[in-house]
């Protein structure tokens, strides 16, 4: 069974973001890059289901110089078989569909069983990414996926919903996002970040993925950011040491600002 | 008169308080965009949800009603959604920012070729455009967006707006819901409903009770729960505390959990780490209840209590309650 699996590069959480003051894009020069925490879930189900049935997992990443050594390479060195970088300077500004564009056409270009990606990235945070890519692929877009399983051609998951979850079955191909806890994800070993360096990775730029250019980067966007400005910082609170008094007052916080 | 759509948010016809939400939302806005609201019943179980859009004023409701739609996952639906739109050509599109919500946009947005926005808490109209008003990289930031062409879909985060009801006559079109094979490929089996004592998800919530690492262990996540039920709280937990297996993932607030902004958050033995703070510090009000002073959470409480848990909460659950029974 072959595998593609869409990795983001995303700046860390813990450093400070800045946003470019002339197009209110992400500066992702001015931060730490990783690769998204929720992929990893990602790849390492992948890793699994090929462990456990043969075939080859390939990294899919669409972003900036630094994505093929915060993003594709780390996969690889968890035991990724290849990768795929679409790199280009007009990809800059993709808003999701834009990015769910490059990704599909890129994915044209690839056989695969199944497409698994994370729920959700953390610097955007949209979820919109996995959805839209299933429409312009034409598979079944299985999202927020918290248990999979993969036998006989068809995949049986179990889906994150309100209150509780679904059990969904599907034929592959399909597309599968997961979320945070479906698995454990391995750290890289010292033989994986060192075999990780000679796997193949692919560039590719727009054109050779055969994305029409008009319809992504920051033009061929459908959505534009206006402004973009600091949160002013919150006023200073109440705060009040307990000696047996502090229920009470919080109390009538509580009820000064109705909340019961 | 071009109209500005609300895809309602339901279980089985019982509406989520979002839907009543993003009515409200749409009466304000369309006015002022020159439209003219309306709403979309998708699913089955409309006449359930009747009386709740009656008084939420939600005025003309296109009902495409049909099991099919609750046996198969998502497809039929953003297929009737897109095609429905594509002709009724309606200005405006808000789903709920919600999992389901934000799946149903994107679908319909990839296949229409449209923009779409997430996670919106305020709405402005600009002429014909509506101003999207957002929260970016944990709350750090605050942006306002737009979306190009026609129609502009957007999706309204759970408790940015207060639900008011309003009178007005509900008119039914009834719409044809026709499933293509295609979209029948992913098939539901089960449902399986683990909330127990009815308490709201922490992504609807406009209360929400959170515990952390300071509760030692998963029993005493029972102080948590006893408090949000006073208060009609959603139940939140950090990633100390998912990562000990004291509280179920999906409770989880934080970069890799929920990212909620509530009317009222209170955090009991949480001390406030970056990730937990991106998925919360939009709550319009932030309790804090830490034994430890410096903890870094209390710098962005409204009110916070230095105290041992053990003793605040249940003593604050008993004030409660005795204040509500008077
Ligand atoms: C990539 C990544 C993603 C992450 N994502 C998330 C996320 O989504 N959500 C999240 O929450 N975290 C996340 N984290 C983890 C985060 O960094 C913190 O480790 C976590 O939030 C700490 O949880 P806590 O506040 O419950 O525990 P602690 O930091 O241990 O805090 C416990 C607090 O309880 C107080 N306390 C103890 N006993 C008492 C008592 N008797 N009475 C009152 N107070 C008491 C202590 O003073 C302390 O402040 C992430 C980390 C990483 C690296
Ligand atoms: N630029 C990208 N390259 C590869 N995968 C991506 C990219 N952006 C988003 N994804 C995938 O889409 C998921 C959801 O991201 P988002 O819709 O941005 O919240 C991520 O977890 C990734 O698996």
């Amino acid at each position: 069974m072959n595998i593609v699996v869409c990795v983001k590069r995303v700046p860390d959480t813990a450093a400070e973001k800045k946003l470019d003051p002339q197009d209110f894009t992400l500066d992702r020069d001015s931060v730490e890059a990783i690769i998204n925490p929720v992929d990893e879930y990602a790849v390492e189900e992948a890793l699994k289901l090929r462990e456990a049935q043969g075939g080859e997992v390939t990294v899919l990443t669409m972003g900036p110089d630094g994505a093929e050594k915060d993003a594709v390479r780390k996969a690889l060195a968890l035991g990724a078989d290849r990768g795929v970088l679409v790199k280009d300077d007009r990809l800059h500004g993709s808003d999701a569909i834009a990015t769910a564009r490059t990704l599909a056409a890129a994915l044209a270009k690839l056989e695969f069983d199944l497409v698994i990606m994370g729920s959700e990235s953390t610097d955007a945070r949209t979820s919109l990414v996995p959805q839209a890519l299933a429409q312009l692929l034409g598979l079944p877009g299985l999202t927020n996926v918290k248990h999979l399983e993969v036998a006989d051609g068809t995949a049986t998951v179990q889906r994150e919903e309100e209150g509780g979850y679904a059990v969904v079955q599907c034929a592959l191909p399909a597309l599968v996002s997961v979320v945070k806890g479906i698995n454990e994800p391995r750290y890289p070993s010292l033989k994986g970040i060192m075999s990780a360096k000679s796997k193949p990775v692919d560039v590719l730029s727009a054109d050779d993925a055969g994305v029409d250019a008009s319809q992504v980067g920051l033009e061929g966007s459908g959505t534009r950011v206006l402004s973009a400005t600091a949160r002013p910082p919150k006023e200073k609170g109440v705060i009040v040491v307990d000696d047996g008094d502090a229920a009470a007052k919080l109390a009538d916080f509580l009820q000064q600002h109705k909340f019961i | 008169m071009t109209e500005l759509w609300t895809i309602l948010d339901h279980e089985g016809g019982e509406l989520r308080k979002v839907s009543l939400q993003m009515l409200t939302a749409a009466r304000g806005l369309a006015p002022a965009l020159g439209m003219e609201p309306a709403a979309v019943f998708a699913g089955a179980g409309f006449d359930r949800a009747k009386d709740a859009l009656a008084e939420y004023g939600a005025g003309k409701v296109y009902v495409a009603e049909s099991e099919d739609l609750d046996r198969y996952l998502l497809q039929p639906t953003i297929e009737l959604l897109a095609g429905l739109i594509q002709e009724r050509q309606p200005g405006v599109v808000l789903f709920a920012s919600v999992p389901a919500g934000k799946d149903l946009a994107s679908g319909v947005a990839a296949r229409l070729g449209a923009g779409v926005m997430a996670d919106v808490v305020e709405l402005a109209a600009d002429g014909d455009r509506v101003t999207c008003s957002m929260s970016v990289f944990g709350g750090a930031t605050q942006t306002t967006c737009q979306v190009a062409g026609s129609p502009q879909l957007i999706c309204l985060k759970p408790n940015a707006v207060v639900a008011e009801p309003s009178s007005g006559e509900l008119t039914e079109e009834r719409v044809d819901v026709t499933v293509s094979d295609g979209a029948k490929r992913a098939a539901i089996t089960d449902r399986v409903q683990q909330e127990a004592g009815g308490r709201p998800a922490v992504e609807e919530a406009s209360i929400i009770v959170s515990g952390g690492r300071g509760l030692a262990g998963p029993e005493n996540f029972r102080l948590v729960e006893d408090l949000a039920d006073v208060l009609g709280a959603g139940v939140g937990a950090s990633r100390a505390a998912v990562d000990a297996g004291w509280y179920p993932h999906q409770h989880q607030v934080g970069q890799t959990g929920k990212t909620v902004s509530p009317q009222l958050y209170v955090a009991v033995g949480i001390s406030g780490a970056i990730q937990h703070r991106a998925g919360m510090q939009t709550s319009k009000t932030i309790v804090v209840i830490n034994k430890d002073a410096e903890a870094p959470l209390l710098q962005m409480a409204d009110f916070g209590v230095v105290g041992d848990l053990f003793t605040v909460v249940p003593a604050l659950t008993e004030e409660l309650r005795k204040r509500k029974g008077s």
